[in-house]
């Protein structure tokens, strides 16, 4: 139990879309080793959610996408520079706090089998319940919200365990939107999906962001479908982190140097992909 | 789920278990007469010296020990499957019951090298609960300690049975140093049986156990939350430190008096919960911590009148009975439903 959880007034401010609820400066994000010196992925690393807007994380496999958004979880201290979440220090921001904040939606399957989609949903609504977890009226009003924009109405009942993929990820989705919070950060929801339920799922995001003006960052690896829905991106390559539009990141130069393989090229015209002959 | 399904739920068990109480104290080795036991609680008229004795100083302490000890570490195997995440955990594979043992060898066999003054000192009920919860409590967060650095699951059951393994040969150093009485005392203790508790046993136990489920109510909303796994619980605002804490608290509580009085009694504390999965379709920890204590106290009623072989002057070993219902009630849930899921 956590005694910091009972319910207590706490007012969330209403953001206009120009407002940063998140804003990184000068950070540098990787792991503290204990012996050697520390393994930096990034530094220097400027940017900010702004909310109505989607906000892509891009770069090639072990770049540090993970690292970036566990970092700005909370769950990585960064090595240098400060993260600031409304205005104060995310290292001083309570986990409990945080999570009026901030809901995450992950892709490792460590949550119970048995678990109904209803029962996963109204979970989002932790912070705000009393020592016993129990819903009040504005709770369910939130979960039935959630439920509907992700058009869950007909899996309520089903167990979590047999759920498809991309159900699974709508699931998610609806309990971070239960949770109410003005950040929502994805660790790479398109993952395992066929191409029309990834867009499916990058086309909720971008109502999500639009419609109940929401600061939503995801890590993909589905970078062209990516160019065509996200608002900016966060591109992570080796030691750098570039943020801009898609067109920006064209434009300069970044999409055609992103992998460092002559495998593939990246066709500005078409915003697409190809494998070299 | 709506109020008037949750009372459905709770309905059958509570009768059930009304039905098992009855059960357990009419069936016994001396036979008594159904309508006698309702006499004897109800009115002020002795029948028969002998079955009140039998009935008031035997069976009823008997059959408030089966609802406590069966309930009670249904409870505990609960709180180790939420808390590990793994189906397969319960007070027994995680070596808890090992550590329990491990804590009452301390005492019974270690008074006699402490002396005449510890012997005095360390003997009583309650010094038994503590000595047993003590061991289950440690060897609980040493088990903890290891899987905060162990990720896999797999890895954390083989380090349970390890722990289990070397409280076992601590046990049989120390044995092998003990007097011979003090060694029978460990030796019938190790057996597990649930007859032999005195009323000041009973009341220790009682209140031991009710300790262990305030502790588990104080945890149900983070044991909700870890339903959807550390990293989410959490990003809810859940302490992971404080919330393991109290949950490792309550499983040495429950496990820990219960096997000081009871000994080491398998299966309950991993197969109830399983079964209470199958019984209902919510995970919501208010619904199943109360359903597994009542079906894991209707459980251990029915294995006591079975142990008891009615009408026979035989009494079995509690912990084959367990046992011989328990094995099979996984294997089945496991053929039924292809996997033992979390």
């Amino acid at each position: 139990m956590d005694f910091a959880t009972t319910k207590k007034p706490f007012i969330l401010k209403k953001y206009t879309t120009t407002q940063n609820v998140l804003t990184a400066s000068n950070i540098s994000i990787g792991y503290n080793k204990k012996s050697t010196k520390p393994l930096i992925l990034a530094e220097g690393v400027n940017f900010t959610l702004v909310p109505g807007q989607l906000t892509a994380i891009i770069g090639p496999n072990g770049s540090g996408k993970s690292t970036l958004l566990n970092t700005l979880s909370g769950q990585l201290a960064p090595i240098d520079g400060t993260i600031l979440i409304d205005n104060q220090p995310l290292a001083e921001v309570s986990h409990f706090i945080q999570s009026k904040y901030l809901a995450l939606v992950l892709t490792k399957k460590e949550f119970s089998q048995h678990l109904s989609v209803f029962e996963f949903v109204r979970l989002g609504r932790i912070p705000y319940t009393n020592w016993l977890g129990s819903l009040g009226p504005d709770d369910h009003h939130a979960v039935a919200r959630a439920i509907e924009s992700t058009q869950l109405t007909e899996l309520l009942n089903q167990k979590c365990g047999t759920l498809s993929d991309g159900q699974m990820q709508r699931v998610a989705i609806a309990r971070a939107l239960a949770q109410d919070t003005p950040i929502i950060l994805l660790d790479e929801p398109t993952t395992h999906l066929d191409l029309v339920h990834k867009a499916q799922t990058l086309r909720l995001l971008k109502n999500m962001a639009q419609h109940h003006n929401k600061a939503i960052a995801f890590s993909t690896h589905d970078i062209e479908l990516a160019l065509d829905l996200a608002d900016q991106m966060i591109c992570v390559t080796e030691r750098t982190i570039t943020m801009g539009s898609p067109d920006e990141l064209i434009n300069n130069g970044v999409m055609d140097k992103i992998f460092q393989s002559d495998l593939v090229r990246f066709d500005r015209k078409s915003k697409r992909f190809s494998i070299t002959d | 789920m709506s109020r008037k399904e949750i009372k459905g739920l709770f309905f059958w068990p509570i009768l059930l278990l009304a039905l098992s109480v009855v059960l357990n104290l009419s069936l016994g080795s001396v036979y008594i007469p159904t309508e006698y036991i309702f006499t004897a609680f109800f009115s002020d008229t002795y029948i028969n010296e002998t079955w009140h004795y039998i009935l008031m100083d035997y069976r009823l302490p008997k059959t408030i020990t089966a609802i406590l000890v069966g309930g009670g570490l249904s409870v505990s195997g609960l709180l180790m499957q939420t808390l590990f995440r793994n189906p397969l955990a319960g007070p027994f594979v995680l070596g808890i019951s090992s550590g329990a043992s491990l804590g009452v060898a301390f005492l019974v066999l270690g008074s006699g090298v402490l002396g005449g003054l510890g012997a005095t000192l360390l003997s009583g009920p309650w010094a038994m609960v503590i000595a047993s919860a003590t061991g289950s409590f440690l060897v609980l967060l040493a088990v903890i300690s290891a899987a905060s650095k162990i990720k896999d699951a797999m890895a954390l059951l083989i380090i349970g049975l390890m722990f289990g393994s070397l409280t076992g040969a601590i046990v049989s150093v120390l044995s092998y140093f003990s007097r011979a009485e003090a060694l029978q005392q460990f030796v019938f203790w190790s057996f597990g049986g649930l007859g032999h508790l005195t009323w000041t046993g009973v009341i220790i136990l009682l209140v031991s156990v009710i300790i262990g489920l305030v502790v588990t109510i104080a945890s149900l909303k983070s044991m909700n939350a870890l339903l959807l796994g550390p990293q989410y619980a959490q990003s809810l605002g859940i302490s992971l430190r404080k919330s393991t804490f109290l949950m490792v608290l309550a499983t040495s509580i429950l496990a820990g008096s219960i096997t000081a009085f009871a000994g080491p009694i398998a299966f309950i504390g991993l197969a109830v919960p399983h079964l209470v999965r199958q019984i209902i379709g919510s995970s919501d920890h208010k619904i199943m911590v109360p359903s597994s204590f009542l079906w894991g106290s209707i459980i251990m009623l029915l294995c006591d009148t079975v142990a008891q072989i009615p009408f026979s002057s035989m009494t079995l070993p509690i912990n084959a009975i367990t046992s011989i219902l328990g094995a099979p009630v996984v294997i089945w849930i496991l053929l039924r439903r292809k996997n033992l899921l979390f």
